[in-house]
């Protein structure tokens, strides 16, 4: 298990981590997730060794990892950029972290590690002719080879392409899976966090906001940042009183709340009144924003409206999740 | 990397360049102002020729410099921008005339354009010979500097250019030109500074009236013996030569823009319709005539040599009384493979120290490495003769010739290497620590297989500058042990159709050995950004 | 800093060069110092020295590279320094003191200096092809014909900085116009300059490539050697009867090349034992077939192709003049000439 107390680190005069804490259990998948320049990067390096903090310490099983260097903490990276060796290939890259073994036994480790990402017979490609899914894979497989304790990625998906990126997702956390290996996942996409992740920690101004499983998470993200690094950016102002909450200023107490759009109906008789500011069709329906009290609501509804046209909204109270401060 | 590894990688570099280089200078700066009390300044600056010679320098420099540019731009934005077969052929071709010896350079121009040259017009000891044969020659700085740049440089920006209604004009001037602007400085200013530091070129197409402040140098201490005055030349030419640098490094500061830059698989893309395909065609068919033209002509000439044709001009070589061309070829050889190791063994160290440490000492270092190849050869050969006669006399020594040569070179060995080294460093090192590798064997499974490629194209560099040296060889080869570059020089240096079909020759050999090395260097080299 | 120099000239030595043990004698000399092949037999023979030639280039460059590296030669003999370039030897205390037995068989008026040895002389002079010359415009005859409008574009000349007869012609006008009064050496090359004089690098360039007497050149005047005429006929392929060169016997200078024992040679013994060689006999006789000079001994006999010796020196500069003021004269005339 893997514990972070209290990490700070700074970049020069730039302070990008300011007291973190976190843990990783056995075989747990740990996304971090945060803007960039919220020193995610810096986060992953601080655990590997790479960078040395400026207070706080790394401890895995109970021991302090400071006086460790990174070749000695048995903690496996993928790098954003891959940084695949150059002069080797797919097989020389994968092969570089096995711990000294017969040559064909070698030979079939790494046939079986690329296998695991699904890049069976690749062994003598080059690095150079690989396209940026492949070189992925073969990083993850070069990184899961020498079957680390703990395996960290840095955005290992966020340089290739969206629709392929769900996909690549869902067979690194099966990958993961498989070896049984705990991860520590960052990255800046809220999608990609809860395809892999057992537990999601938000990273704001240098700290780690909300730690938790994805759909407490996204039940109750807390602050209006957690929320909008959660994707969740329907954000208004409302009125809580006895009777529950409200949309916009009323008798009671002001606070901001999300709602979420699936649980908001348009309905003839909804007591909220408002104006569709437009339409678009989006698959499922047509989105609209309409303008109510206290901000804006997006919707999925499954016709069009016209924009400028008033109607009638049904907010269940579950439609709303209050927001500290 | 800790402080002591960071000396401990300085020694070398340090003592080599304070012997061989701050040592050498400062005698120069010691006799220019020490002898005669000083009036040698006043004698240089108020003499009407010097005067001359150092204007004409300038200006042919920069005059030099633009019709560099302008001539290589076209085949650069080709090479940078379509993809079509034999394109790294292409580029491979368009520069070979920067790794010819000048020497060779200067006879393949006779060749040309000289007294019985085949374009039948004589520009031998006119400035046009020597803008010729200086275009020729930096051709290549362009297109492979603009062009690293340039094949980098993401097509989405030109393509946003175009959507935002921007000719294909005004996308060049308002995108591309600005993005390349930093690119055609550092271009440039390699230019001018060859060009104005160029020796061997000018003594052999400039005649007995045409100089540079360089071939001055030499004229005023190998010819007159008059140091003081050759001193004061060099310090001027040095002067220029960091202003030059100063303003350019200033320029670089204020006008670098981050960019993403792209691979070039993604931004070349393939010949659409017939009219691009004759562009591509006509320009590269233009270009290819200057680069090649000259090289073929100096073959041919060398095989036609005193009638018919054959190799009488080679057979010639191997028994001429009086330039031992066998001593010559082998002194050549010998001398590269010494200067190569030195420069090895100064500039991989340097290089590793430069890429491991940022900050205000490293630049200065990379800096201080960088200023012999600014200094003249021809100051760093008479820097030698003046300095090294104590604490030990090494003026006669034929150590002094590969320990010149390697001062020149070690600022390519250092320029190749560093980029790559900073890539190891980097993210290599780092995936081989999390990957359960010891520092120790990082070293020796991911730096050591990187750094012996670069090395290698180091080194083949290295080799090149060594094989072609000149301008320091002049002043330090041995009267009995030329090196093949004086060899050529001595055989224009005397009569007869016989003598020049020598010169062509030789010239052909060492073309053919130096093209040797750089084709090695073509194969060691990585893919991918980090390339360049 | 010490130990690196230490540890370069360690490497110095690993490279080959020559050892000091060796039965050698290495002589530098300029491109045109020629020899039999026999004649060096007999050195060789006589002695068990085996003869290293090295050629460097010019006169002018041989002795300014032994200059620059006084005390630490390459060679033990240097031959070809003239009496135009001695001055500049002897201050730099290239040469060790050496005096032939020898020496009382050689005219007085070649012993400048007990630190060389004289071997030959010969006169500078101006030659001219005489097809170029008829009965429309006449041979030049003296120095002034040259500056005239009517020669122009006819006469090369050797860059005195590198060349050694092209410095004795210049001393030759030196001596002639002088340095004061209302026309200079100075003002006579500037209207040789203005008259499209042509500067080669050295003598060969000159005389076999920009020459019309002797090679493809198309220049019909040039400065050589008064022996020059002489020497084409000796050389022709097939024999022609008569020379189609002449001398213009204004304006020439005298050259008397010597050779000295250089301070620092490995084998001085051996070079001494050269030295009396280059005075013997065998050698004197062997000069004027190779090099078209006249040897320093007056009992050497002389082919009969070659003429009679030159009875009396043309007007000259002593050397003291030319080692005062030859560095000065030759910048001066770059500056006029190469401006």
């Amino acid at each position: 298990m893997l514990e972070l107390r209290d990490i700070a680190a700074r970049f020069g005069q730039l302070e990008v981590l300011a007291g973190v804490c976190l843990t990783v259990g056995p075989s747990e998948i740990v996304a971090v997730l945060g803007a960039s320049g919220s020193g995610k990067t810096t986060l992953l390096r601080v655990v590997a060794g790479l960078h040395r903090p400026e207070s706080g310490t790394v401890v895995w099983e109970g021991h302090d990892l400071a006086a460790t260097p990174p070749h000695q903490r048995g903690f496996g990276m993928v790098f954003q950029d891959f940084a695949l060796f150059p002069h080797l290939d797919v097989a020389g890259n994968v092969g570089f972290g096995i711990p000294d073994m017969p040559e064909s036994e070698k030979r079939s480790r790494v046939s079986e590690e690329l296998e695991r990402v699904g890049l069976a017979g690749y062994e003598t490609r080059r690095v150079g002719e690989l396209s940026g899914g492949q070189a992925q894979r073969v990083a993850v497989a070069r990184a899961l080879a020498p079957r680390p304790r703990l395996l960290l990625l840095d955005e290992p998906l966020g340089s290739l392409d969206r629709a392929f990126r769900r996909e690549l997702a869902a067979d690194l956390r099966a990958a993961l899976r498989s070896a049984g290996i705990p991860a520590l996942h960052v990255t800046h996409d809220p999608d990609e966090a809860f395809a892999v992740a057992d537990r999601i920690a938000l990273l704001h101004d240098g700290t780690v906001i909300r730690f938790g499983p994805p759909e407490l998470l996204w039940r109750a993200p807390g602050t209006e940042a957690a929320a909008r690094l959660l994707g969740l950016t329907t954000i208004v102002d409302v009125t809580v009183n006895r009777d529950g909450i409200h949309l916009g200023r009323g008798e009671g107490r002001r606070a901001r709340a999300i709602v979420r759009e699936e649980a908001v109906r348009i309905a003839a008789d909804g007591a909220v009144r408002g104006v569709v500011e437009d339409s678009t069709f989006r698959g499922p329906g047509h989105a609209l924003r309409v303008n109510v009290p206290g901000g804006e609501i997006t919707l999925v509804h499954h016709e069009r409206v016209e924009p400028g046209q008033t109607v009638g909204l049904d907010i269940p109270q579950e439609g709303f999740a209050l927001l500290d401060g | 990397m800790s402080r002591r590894t960071a000396i401990g990688l300085a020694v070398v570099p340090v003592l080599f360049l304070l012997a061989f280089f701050v040592w050498p200078v400062a005698s120069i700066l010691a006799t220019g102002l020490v002898e005669e009390g000083g009036k040698a300044f006043t004698r240089v600056l108020t003499n009407e020729r010097l005067l001359g010679v150092a204007w004409f320098t300038l200006w042919q420099a920069v005059v030099s410099t633009v019709l560099t540019v302008l001539v290589a731009m076209p085949a650069t934005w080709v090479l940078a921008r379509f993809d079509f077969r034999g394109r790294s052929l292409v580029r491979a071709v368009a520069t070979v005339p920067f790794v010819l010896p000048t020497v060779v350079v200067g006879t393949a121009f006779l060749a040309l354009v000289g007294p019985s040259g085949v374009l039948g017009v004589d520009l031998h000891g006119t400035v046009w010979a020597i803008l010729g044969a200086h275009v020729f020659f930096n051709i290549a700085v362009v297109v492979r500097v603009v062009g690293g740049v340039w094949g980098h440089l993401d097509p989405r920006l030109e393509d946003a250019a175009r959507s935002l209604g921007a000719s294909p004009w005004q996308t060049f001037t308002r995108v591309t030109l600005p993005l390349l602007r930093p690119a055609l400085a550092a271009a440039s200013s390699i230019v001018f500074l060859f060009t104005l530091t160029s020796f061997g070129t000018v003594l052999i197409l400039g005649g007995p009236r045409i100089a540079t402040v360089e071939v001055e140098i030499y004229r005023r201490s190998a010819l007159f013996l008059d140091l003081p005055a050759a001193a004061v030349l060099a310090l001027l030419q040095m002067v220029g030569v960091v202003a030059a640098l100063t303003a350019y490094s200033r320029y670089q500061e204020r006008h670098t823009v981050e960019q993403t830059l792209r691979p070039v698989q993604e931004t070349a893309r393939r010949i659409q319709t017939g009219r691009e395909r004759g562009l591509v065609a006509g320009i590269l068919g233009g270009t290819g005539v200057i680069v090649i033209g000259p090289p073929l002509v100096l073959v041919w000439r060398s095989l036609t040599a005193g009638g018919g044709f054959g190799l009488q001009a080679y057979r010639a070589l191997r028994s001429d009384a009086l330039v031992p061309v066998g001593a010559a070829v082998g002194n050549s050889l010998g001398f590269a493979v010494a200067a190569t190791l030195i420069a090895l063994g100064v500039g991989l160290p340097a290089a590793v120290l430069i890429a491991a440490r940022r900050g205000r000492i490293s630049r200065w270092f990379d800096t201080l490495l960088m200023l012999p190849l600014g200094t003249s050869a021809v100051t760093i050969g008479f820097g030698f003769l003046i300095a090294l006669d104590s604490p030990v006399d090494l003026r006669a020594s034929r150590a002094l010739v590969p320990i010149a040569h390697a001062l020149v070179a070690t600022p390519f060995v250092v320029r190749a290497s560093v980029p790559v080294l900073r890539a190891v460093r980097g993210r290599l090192r780092e995936a081989a620590a999390t990957l359960g590798a010891s520092p120790a064997r990082t070293f020796r499974e991911v730096d050591l297989p990187i750094v012996s490629r670069v090395a290698a194209v180091g080194a083949a560099f290295a080799f090149a500058v060594s094989l072609g040296e000149f301008g320091a060889t002049i002043f330090l080869a041995r009267p009995g042990g030329p090196t093949i570059p004086i060899a050529i020089y001595r055989f224009l240096g005397r009569p007869g159709v016989l003598n020049f079909g020598q010169a062509m020759a030789l010239s052909v050999l060492l073309m053919a050995i130096t093209a040797a090395a750089i084709m090695a260097v073509e194969r060691a080299r990585f893919p991918g950004p980090g390339a360049f | 800093m010490k130990r690196l120099i230490a540890a370069m000239a360690a490497l110095a030595m690993l490279m080959p060069s020559c050892t000091a043990e060796e039965p050698v004698v290495a002589v530098v000399a300029h491109d045109f110092f020629a020899v039999s092949d026999e004649v060096i037999a007999l050195f060789t023979e006589q002695t068990g020295i085996e003869v290293r030639i090295l050629r460097g280039g010019d006169a002018g460059l041989i002795v300014n590279e032994a200059v620059l590296t006084a005390g630490n030669p390459v060679a033990d003999v240097l031959f070809g320094v003239d009496n135009t370039l001695l001055s500049r030897a002897l201050e730099a205390d290239l040469f060790v003191r050496y005096e032939s037995a020898l020496i009382p068989q050689i005219p007085d008026e070649f012993e400048l200096d007990p630190h060389v040895t004289p071997v030959d002389f010969g006169d500078v002079c101006l030659n001219y092809d005489k097809s170029a010359f008829g009965d429309e415009l006449a041979a030049p005859a003296t120095l002034e014909d040259l500056a005239d409008p009517r020669y122009r574009g006819m006469l090369v000349v050797e860059d005195p900085s590198i060349s050694s007869p092209g410095l004795a012609f210049m001393l030759a006008t030196i001596a002639r116009f002088g340095e004061s009064g209302e026309y200079t050496w100075r003002d006579y090359w500037a209207d040789l300059r203005a008259n499209d004089v042509a500067i080669a690098p050295d003598w060969g360039t000159a005389y076999y490539g920009m020459f019309s007497g002797a090679g493809d050149g198309d220049r019909p005047i040039v400065v050589s050697y008064a022996t020059s005429p002489a020497a084409e006929v000796i050389g022709a392929e097939p024999p022609i009867p008569e020379t189609s060169t002449a001398v213009i016997r204004d304006g020439c200078f005298r050259q008397i090349e010597f050779a000295g024992i250089l301070r620092g040679a490995k084998h001085p013994q051996n070079a001494e034992l050269f030295l009396e060689f280059m005075l013997s006999i065998e050698f004197q006789e062997d000069v004027p077939g190779n090099m078209f000079v006249y040897p320093v001994r007056t009992d050497a006999e002389l082919p009969a192709w070659f003429g009679d010796r030159p009875s009396e020196a043309p007007p000259g500069l002593s050397p003291e003049e030319i080692e005062a003021n030859r560095d000065r004269w030759l910048t001066e005339w770059a500056d006029v000439v190469l401006r």
